[in-house]
């Protein structure tokens, strides 16, 4: 393995007393001395600040940013050119066979497209804009600003004392803002399912705002371990475990994310990779659909658990694709796959821990009410 | 009291040896959310998974560390898996072993042992 990569906030993270871990190529804090639980539940009932500096932020250019939108529309299954300025939307990357190949957010920032990518797929995801859009689009990776995410039900309070401005947004959208004397890209929206701001900072000036952040009352930094709890709770896909190259949108639940504009009998209508798999999948329907999973026992079902419909035979009918506890919940959660004849909320399956089924009921997601202020 | 490499803690009551898990290894494993023991009475051999315990993090298996049988169990645990982060080496012991061979004791570390073994 080679040299792990640092953030700009690593001497921080270190001098907090972070465990840090190897995650995506970089070394990150997996928790504080607070530990995962109170993390997770200081997250909900406050304010938690984590370090995301690990994905990958690009700045796409073109003529306009109407230019910029369709070039990207021919990557994404989204609504690109109809993105207001200054908000934010989820999207997609997809694959000729129509799975997904990353998750991302983008942003409409008046003369560009600002792109956030997960880390592990950084890497391929600038190979694929550089090579489907350029060179009437510019692919700018960005590489000296950290990103931070401040989510809870006091981020608000605690970042409007760096600057009141950032309690005039509402979820999704997106401004620059200066906070402590930097030039911050602010967007209303997390991974937490809280209310709550990601915050891109100049590298040199990263330390000093997280620090000022951290040291509010309100605010404790949080690490990977809480904020994967908090996403499962949250009902949000982890990519890599709940969606991945071979699932399509339609499976995976995100329908909701491809604006009838893109859907075959929209405006402009498909021009991505994929879109016949897609059209087809959202025509005739799926055979798996991913579902929340609320296991009735105490023990958490991870992670590639087989689930089945009956308590005895048969072969499995789907699998559990992120699992654990859930602190808010106050028990076992989790999402996963199951065929769609056993996908309808209430279904009662089971789940094979350790050689042996426990029953586990198909749940709404998200498990924990979002908290968003729309 | 005798430790083992896989982190349990030994200490004797009488004709029973009483099992935990010791503060170095709560702190690794982190959040306990999930504990399951045995059942009273089983006879088990050293080394047998006897009980799963289940952090924030992930799952592990809790080792017999003597042949014997099982004479009791801390049935409160299941409803408090939190104690096992609170209280470590003394209110959450897990079961407590009938053993049939207590020189099984000897191949167990002192607790100097134990820490110059964790470091």
């Amino acid at each position: 393995m080679g040299e792990l990569n640092r953030t700009p906030l690593y001497d921080l993270h270190v001098a907090l007393g972070a465990k840090m871990v190897p995650f995506a190529g970089y070394d990150m804090p997996v928790q504080y001395a607070l530990g995962v639980m109170k993390e997770h539940l200081h997250c909900r009932a406050q304010a938690g600040l984590f370090d995301v500096s690990h994905m990958g932020q690009v700045i796409l250019r073109g003529d306009s940013y109407d230019a910029v939108a369709r070039a990207f529309e021919t990557l994404v299954p989204m609504d690109v050119l109809g993105l207001g300025e200054g908000r934010q939307r989820y999207g997609l990357f997809t694959n000729e066979g129509g799975g997904i190949e990353d998750d991302l957010m983008f942003a409409n920032r008046g003369d560009h497209l600002f792109v956030v990518v997960n880390a592990a797929c950084k890497d391929a995801d600038i190979a694929r804009m550089k090579s489907a859009l350029e060179p009437a689009v510019s692919v700018e990776v960005i590489t000296d600003r950290a990103l931070i995410a401040l989510q809870g039900p006091a981020a608000e309070t605690a970042l409007a004392r760096m600057n009141d401005a950032v309690a005039e947004m509402t979820f999704m959208d997106v401004a620059t803002i200066e906070l402590a004397g930097a030039e911050c890209w602010v967007s209303r929206s997390g991974y937490t399912g809280e209310d709550g701001y990601e915050i891109s900072i100049p590298a040199t000036q990263a330390e000093a705002v997280t620090k000022a952040l951290l040291d509010m009352d309100e605010v404790e930094p949080i690490g990977l371990g809480a904020r994967d709890s908090l996403r499962l709770e949250a009902g949000l896909c982890l990519y890599g475990n709940d969606i991945d190259a071979t699932t399509s949108p339609i499976e995976a639940g995100l329908i909701w994310a491809i604006q009838k504009v893109r859907r075959a009998d929209g405006d402009r209508a498909g021009g991505f990779p994929g879109a016949d798999r897609i059209f087809g999948d959202l025509a005739e329907g799926v055979a798996r659909k991913r579902v929340g999973l609320v296991p009735q026992g105490r023990a958490p079902m991870r992670a590639g658990t087989p689930i089945f419909a009956s308590a005895e035979g048969g072969e499995a009918i789907g699998e559990v694709t992120s699992g654990g506890f859930g602190p808010t919940f106050e028990g076992p959660v989790a999402m996963g796959y199951v065929g769609a004849a056993q996908a309808a909320v209430g279904t009662e399956l089971f789940g094979e821990v350790r050689g042996k089924r426990m029953p586990v009921t198909v749940a709404k997601m998200p498990l924990v009410p979002a908290n968003f202020k729309r | 009291m005798k430790f083992t490499e896989e982190h349990e803690w030994l200490r004797v009551e009488g004709d029973l040896v009483v099992v935990g898990i010791t503060e170095h290894a709560s702190e690794q494993l982190g959040d306990v959310v999930f504990v399951e023991l045995p059942e009273e009475g089983t006879e088990v051999t050293k080394d047998e998974e006897v009980c799963v315990i289940e952090s924030v993090k992930a799952a592990s298996d809790i080792l017999a560390p003597l042949d014997g049988e099982i004479a009791e169990v801390n049935g409160p645990l299941v409803d408090e898996p939190g104690k096992v982060n609170d209280d470590p080496m003394e209110g959450a012991w897990f079961f407590k072993i009938k053993p049939s061979d207590l020189s099984q004791m000897d191949d167990y570390m002192d607790e100097n042992e134990y820490k110059d073994f964790i470091g």
